[in-house]
């Protein structure tokens, strides 16, 4: 008789792989149905950016921070602007500082409603991708009637905003945000109170809150484990300060917070709703003014050019924190950028989530965080014409070689 | 060469009733990924003319490629190209595939994709509205049949 012994083996998903929006590589390795190790390779979508923007004016490297993601097309640019401002001390008109809440809330209703559409396709439940995303086009047409574009929305301008809300406008925008409660109200609930939702996403990828604040999880993700931790009432920027709402935790809801895949669909209906409500704030409150600080732009770029010192601009996406860093040095593009963006943070929390779950739970674990890879990656050596994964080891040692080389 | 035109023949019936596409992410923002899922969404709904996305590349007989080409997905993207059965066409969706655009003059770039494959259609727009990359299908479409009568 031939004795077997129980051997674990691997699974790559991706980069190309149908379940997978983006090019991101898993490996898993597997032991029967369950998943015992987890490794994820980025790099992928690696396109240089914060490189190239050191080689543009400042007016060109908004639309180059527009394209970091196509669906964090608002907030990549706004953060890139709130930390230009703050080095350049430009003080942002009232009015601006609505129009822009306006503009961000906008981009988390469509980045929320897109998402469910998603979540919900991962577990084949396709009929109720269609329906967010019919709901989704409602507020495209919003926003294309604001700022003149679907996706990549142009708006953001260093100071202000480009485009003003007309009082002609509010009515349409009044009549969207009442048919959106409706239809949110719908999604409500097919996506809570339907068996086959609960089924497949109670007690799946569950992330502690004790894991969360460990490995510095982020926006719903990590408000979701239970972490009240929002940038827009924890250090308030544009108008947050002025508007009335509170941190989303499924414990509204529910009462209880178990940090799994149902209670992240929880937080992000939730914030749609909270979305819909700061509008209508916004509009109520807006004061009348100017909407940019510095019209002119051949005069802003004047005044940038002479610019010197270091500013930070953190913002609440759709997916948590986003965090930009730049220096100025008095010349006609930034010396340095460092964008980190929310899934970055997002990742590392894949690993407690993944360990221990079926194999049929991957795609809509992975997708509960609402991981944004061309947002992420921007972390790859090249040299010599070829790309290098550097891990830990190699880059303690190059650390270190580098302290050596400092302190001859 | 009797045979090889009923086969042709067969394939432009074919075509005239599906074309099923394989869409690729080269390295793209996400902005025409989103773009391409909403043409199949309620609003646009290409799916009514028998046009779906499909799952593997050996299924298809277009092949949407989004995005600039970074250098680590260049061998995957020709791999899967070569994947495709013949006859085939590329299309281009976005403007940094087809020119680099904001992305122009970046180290990890390999593209534009008409470096890497033989495209037909380029689809302009940073990102092109559902409308547009629904026309970009159609003119494949296009190729692919008068390809057939050709043969």
């Amino acid at each position: 008789m031939t004795t077997t012994s129980r051997t674990t083996y691997q699974i790559p998903i991706g980069p190309i792989h149908p379940a997978l929006k983006e090019p991101v590589n898993f490996s898993f390795e597997i032991d029967g149905e369950k998943i015992i190790n987890v490794d994820v390779q980025l790099g992928h979508v690696h396109r240089s950016i914060e490189w190239a923007g050191t080689k543009r004016n400042f007016i060109q490297v908004l639309y180059l921070a527009e394209r970091i993601c196509g669906i964090c097309s608002y907030c990549h640019p706004m953060s890139l602007a709130l930390a230009v401002e703050r080095a350049a001390h430009i003080q942002v008109p009232d009015r601006a500082e609505y129009l822009r809440v306006v503009h961000a809330e906008l981009e988390r209703i469509a980045s929320h409603i897109l998402w469910a559409g998603v979540a919900a396709h991962e577990i084949g439940f396709d009929s109720v991708l269609f329906l967010t995303w019919q709901v989704r086009e409602a507020v495209l047409d919003l926003i294309e009637y604001l700022t003149g574009n679907r996706i990549t929305k142009g708006i953001t301008m260093i100071g202000g905003v480009r485009r003003d809300i007309t009082a002609e406008m509010v009515p349409r925008i009044h009549k969207t945000l009442q048919d959106l409660k409706k239809q949110v109200e719908k999604l409500h609930h097919v996506m809570l109170d339907d068996s086959t939702i609960q089924m497949r996403c109670r007690n799946c990828g569950v992330l502690t809150k004790e894991d969360a604040l460990k490995l510095c999880a982020v926006g719903p993700t990590a408000r979701a484990s239970g972490v009240r931790k929002d940038v827009r009432l924890d250090q308030p920027y544009f108008a947050f300060g002025d508007l009335d709402f509170e941190y989303t935790t499924p414990d509204v809801l529910t009462g209880e917070v178990n940090g799994d895949v149902y209670d992240r669909i929880i937080v992000r209906l939730l914030e749609v709703k909270q979305s819909i409500d700061l509008i209508e704030q916004c509009l109520d409150r807006m004061p009348v003014g100017d909407i940019v600080a510095e019209p002119k732009i051949p005069a802003l770029l004047a005044t940038l050019n002479k610019v010197t010192g270091e500013g930070i601009g953190r913002m609440e996406a759709p997916r948590g924190e986003v965090f930009h860093y730049v220096r100025l040095t008095g010349a006609e593009s930034l010396y340095s950028w460092k964008v980190r963006a929310p899934t970055y943070s997002n990742i590392l929390p894949w690993i407690p989530m993944l360990l221990g779950q079926q194999i049929a739970d991957i795609p809509i674990i992975a997708a509960s965080i609402d991981p944004c890879m061309s947002c992420t990656n921007r972390v790859t050596l090249v040299q010599n014409n070829q790309s290098t994964m550097v891990d830990g080891e190699q880059l303690h040692r190059l650390s270190i070689e580098k302290t050596r080389r400092l302190r001859l | 060469m009797r045979g090889e035109c009923v086969i042709a023949k067969g394939l432009v019936k074919s075509f005239k009733k599906a074309l099923w596409v394989y869409h690729i992410n080269s390295g793209s923002c996400n902005g025409c990924d989103i773009e391409i899922i909403a043409s199949l969404c309620p609003r646009y709904d290409i799916e009514r003319f028998g046009i779906k996305l499909v799952g593997s590349p050996r299924h298809a007989d277009v092949l949407l490629i989004t995005g600039p080409v970074s250098r680590q997905m260049v061998d995957k993207v020709k791999r899967t190209y070569e994947q495709m059965p013949d006859p085939k066409a590329v299309i281009c969706v976005g403007n940094c595939g087809n020119t680099g655009d904001v992305f122009y003059e970046s180290y990890n770039l390999v593209g534009p994709v008409d470096k890497i494959l033989p495209v037909d259609v380029y689809v302009i727009g940073c990102p092109p509205r559902p409308e547009n990359i629904i026309y970009g299908i159609s003119k494949a479409w296009e190729k692919l049949e008068t390809l057939e009568t050709t043969t």
